[in-house]
């Protein structure tokens, strides 16, 4: 049998349901990325139904389909550019004026429509009774009631979405009326359109285009070259300015709802006035002025705390795994002998691999979390709590939680920025990210502090090196706000959803798809990335003779000096001596650009000592000389904190490197951040260091 | 009847329904905010007005937020 392939795309207002109808139709079939070239989430899955194939499309939730936003602009294009065979248009049914407001710009670019009425089971529950026949004919599109997350209606939607995509295009008989002085310039808009622009009429629906010139959309704008038609548009746009001392499209949109409210006049009863009563209540408590802080910090504690502190110990099952798959490889080989291709199995491909697995504990529970904020609708309430606090740096409220995160690890961070859905925001978030120190970071503050300062000053200074994190954050996005993102912030207006029940099946898929889209698109990457690290840090090989007389500590030491990032580390050192730091330094920094912890490894290897006792906390009484003592006897206090301040600031790490390319959809971006960071690094410590040596002398 | 002065909607209290008359923002954001609801003639009602705090109101049956920012834009009777 011959499958039919159709192409259904899902529209619909943010809080409408549109997720729990995606997850219904497609099931764990999903597939989710980004749309080429901008940061826009966009989630793809498969349906089977009947002798039906169909590939279902989430768009980005929007209000309208205007060009001022980038996620309506993604929204559009993809419906004009694809073409997709049905546009199902997701309404929530217990506030369907508001949420058809997206469905006349549907019918008005003509497309082959489905209505689903969603969450049909709360509107019942608050009186209100639809005439879904008259209603389909008003609208001259199926309405189909579904209740997503008990997955009820699904059948019938499908039934809906393949005889829609089964028939012709039908020529809609009934458009929203614009009134007589709006519809006569746009009889004379579209007219010049067809005449003139030939090729844009074919494309598209005439009428739209002509509405949307009407409302001087910069997109559609942009796309007439003919002066004809731009004149006229001119003339009508003025004209009909003086007329209603309004913009045309105000008016324009005033009229759409009073297409709507004339549509749900004669089809919808309703006998009870709020569908929040519950809501209110939780409300009362939640956003109270006084306890709607201490609330949200208490909840932002429980998720990291979760993420973190729960995930450590599936974290440390899957470390000791793979010390223990590396050393079941190393064992294969016999003792003592040195083979590069063990070398690179187990320093290279297990390390390398064990790099990126270990972070999928943290992300499944964070994006547990998330889910479970989200689909609550708690988040709408965080966000507004912050709000007040973030916009005054510049961000919106929800960036708080990637921030927050970033203490913690910044992959999961930048990865937990998709609940951004301004794109500005969102890129602002994730190049400030890695100024959080994370985890990896704390453990070289916790061998770096005690080893030049006493004990008093050890909280203080790990303090301080937090709150220079912060601040160089703030400044961050102060100036990218100024340069690269500039532009309005968007002004808060934000739906407040209704209290929702969420089920565990979404927060499972919601989970499960975060953490596929690490293990699979991050994970090859990282994994690549690790093995050249690797060579780069075994490779050349010094003549086996010179190792000879030495011992084993003093031999990595030879071997790591002599290899391509030992030479390096040589090679910038006059570059980096300014900053208070030698080659030994060096070559560490650069190891660590694998993993922020590898600098204390590194360290210790170019100073030839166990890294085991280096990296453990209380070794400071060992009897053999640590890492700690040798740092002291080389170092100064100064340069001591330059190494954090440096280490805090510089370029992330590999796989921080490679989630921002994930999640931008750009190299461009990644490379920003990189060097962006490096930079601001170089130009903090160089300072720090210069004033503080003038100081000391 | 409606002899009631036009006023800022910052400065309405909570639990007050009151009509928009005009919302003086720029054109994009106008139009974003006719998209939610939010435009001349409509019925709006203050949830809450709380100082500080979120600036809640009730429009066609949806809860929304501003930015006190925003209320100040928005005239209403």
């Amino acid at each position: 049998m011959v499958m039919r392939k159709i192409t259904v795309a899902i529209a619909g207002n943010p809080n409408s349901g549109k997720t729990t109808i995606f997850n219904m139709l497609t099931g764990a079939r999903q597939h989710v990325g980004n749309y080429p070239g901008v940061t826009v989430e966009k989630k793809e899955g498969l349906c089977r139904y009947k002798d039906y194939e169909i590939t279902v499309v989430d768009l980005p939730g929007t209000y309208s389909l205007t060009a001022y936003s980038i996620e309506e602009i993604v929204a559009r294009n993809f419906i004009i550019d694809e073409q997709p065979d049905v546009v199902v248009d997701i309404v929530d049914a217990s506030n369907v004026e508001r949420n058809l407001y997206l469905a006349t710009q549907l019918i008005e670019m003509n497309m082959p429509l489905v209505l689903a009425f969603n969450m049909s089971d709360i509107a019942k529950q608050i009186g209100m009774v639809f005439d879904i026949e008259q209603l389909s004919k008003l609208l001259q599109a199926p309405v189909v009631p579904t209740i997503g997350n008990k997955a009820k209606g699904k059948t019938e939607l499908l039934d809906a979405i393949i005889e829609t995509a089964g028939s012709d295009k039908v020529q809609r008989t009934y458009k929203i009326n614009y009134g007589q002085e709006i519809e006569t310039e746009l009889a004379n808009v579209e007219n010049l359109i067809c005449a003139e622009e030939g090729q844009l009429a074919k494309k598209y629906e005439p009428r739209w285009l002509a509405v949307k010139l009407l409302e001087q959309d910069n997109d559609v704008i942009a796309k007439v070259k003919n002066k004809k038609v731009q004149d006229a548009v001119t003339a009508s746009t003025e004209h009909l300015k003086s007329i209603f001392g309004d913009e045309p499209e105000i008016v324009m949109a005033d009229k759409r709802y009073g297409f709507i409210s004339g549509a749900c006049q004669e089809t919808i009863k309703t006998t009870v006035e709020s569908r929040h009563s519950s809501s209110d209540m939780i409300d009362a408590v939640v956003t109270n002025r006084v306890l709607g802080l201490p609330i949200f910090l208490i909840l932002m504690y429980l998720v990291f705390l979760m993420t973190f502190k729960l995930g450590r110990y599936p974290m440390e099952g899957l470390e000791l795994f793979f010390d223990w798959a590396g050393s079941s490889i190393a064992g294969l080989w016999p003792l003592g002998s040195e083979s590069w291709l063990r070398s690179l199995l187990v320093d290279g491909v297990i390390a390398g691999v064990g790099g990126v697995i270990v972070f999928l504990p943290n992300i499944l529970l964070l994006f547990f979390a998330i889910a479970l904020l989200e689909d609550t609708g708690y988040m709408a309430r965080a966000a507004f709590i912050v709000d007040r606090i973030m916009h005054k740096i510049g961000l919106h409220g929800k960036s708080f939680i990637p921030m927050l995160i970033g203490f913690g690890c910044s992959v999961p961070a930048i990865m937990a920025t998709r609940i951004l859905e301004n794109r500005r925001n969102r890129l602002t978030t994730i190049m400030v990210i890695p100024l959080m120190s994370c985890g990896a970071k704390l453990t070289i503050y916790a061998l770096i502090i005690p080893a030049f300062f006493t004990e008093k000053w050890h909280g203080p200074m790990m303090w301080l090196i937090y709150l220079i994190g912060i601040v160089l954050a703030i400044i961050c996005i102060k100036l990218l706000r100024l340069t690269v993102f500039k532009g309005e912030t968007m002004p808060f207006v934000m739906e407040l959803p209704p209290y929702r029940m969420p089920t565990f099946k979404s927060l499972c898929i919601h989970m499960w798809q975060r953490g596929w889209m690490y293990l699979r698109k991050a994970g090859t990457i990282i994994l690549g990335i690790s093995i050249l690290l690797w060579v780069a840090s075994s490779y050349p090989k010094p003549n086996p003779e010179s190792l000879r007389d030495l011992d084993r500590e003093q031999a990595r030491q030879e071997m790591l000096e002599y290899s391509v990032i030992g030479r390096l580390g040589h090679a910038i050192e006059p570059v980096i001596k300014p900053l208070g730091f030698d080659w030994k330094i060096g070559t560490a920094l650069i190891g660590a650009t694998a993993a922020k912890e590898v600098f204390i490894s590194q360290l210790a290897i170019v100073y030839a000592v166990s890294s085991r006792e280096a990296g453990a906390l209380g070794s400071t009484d060992a009897p053999e000389t640590t890492l700690r003592d040798k740092l002291q006897a080389n170092y100064t206090p100064l340069t001591g904190f330059c190494i954090m301040l440096f280490c805090l600031i510089y370029a992330p790490c590999v796989v921080t490197v490679v989630m921002t390319k994930q999640e931008t959809g750009s190299w461009g971006w990644a490379l920003f951040q990189f060097f962006g960071l490096t930079t601001l690094a170089y130009v903090v410590t160089f300072i720090v260091y210069q004033v503080g040596s003038l100081i000391m002398t | 009847m409606e002899q009631k002065q036009t006023r800022l909607l910052s400065a309405v209290r909570a639990g007050e329904t009151v009509k928009i008359v005009s919302v003086q923002a720029g054109r994009g954001l106008n139009s974003r905010l006719a998209s939610m609801g939010l435009m001349s003639k409509v019925q709006i009602t203050v949830v809450n007005n709380s100082h500080p705090g979120p600036f809640v109101i009730s429009v066609k049956g949806s809860k929304m937020m501003l930015g006190r920012g925003m209320a100040h834009k928005i005239m209403v009777v």
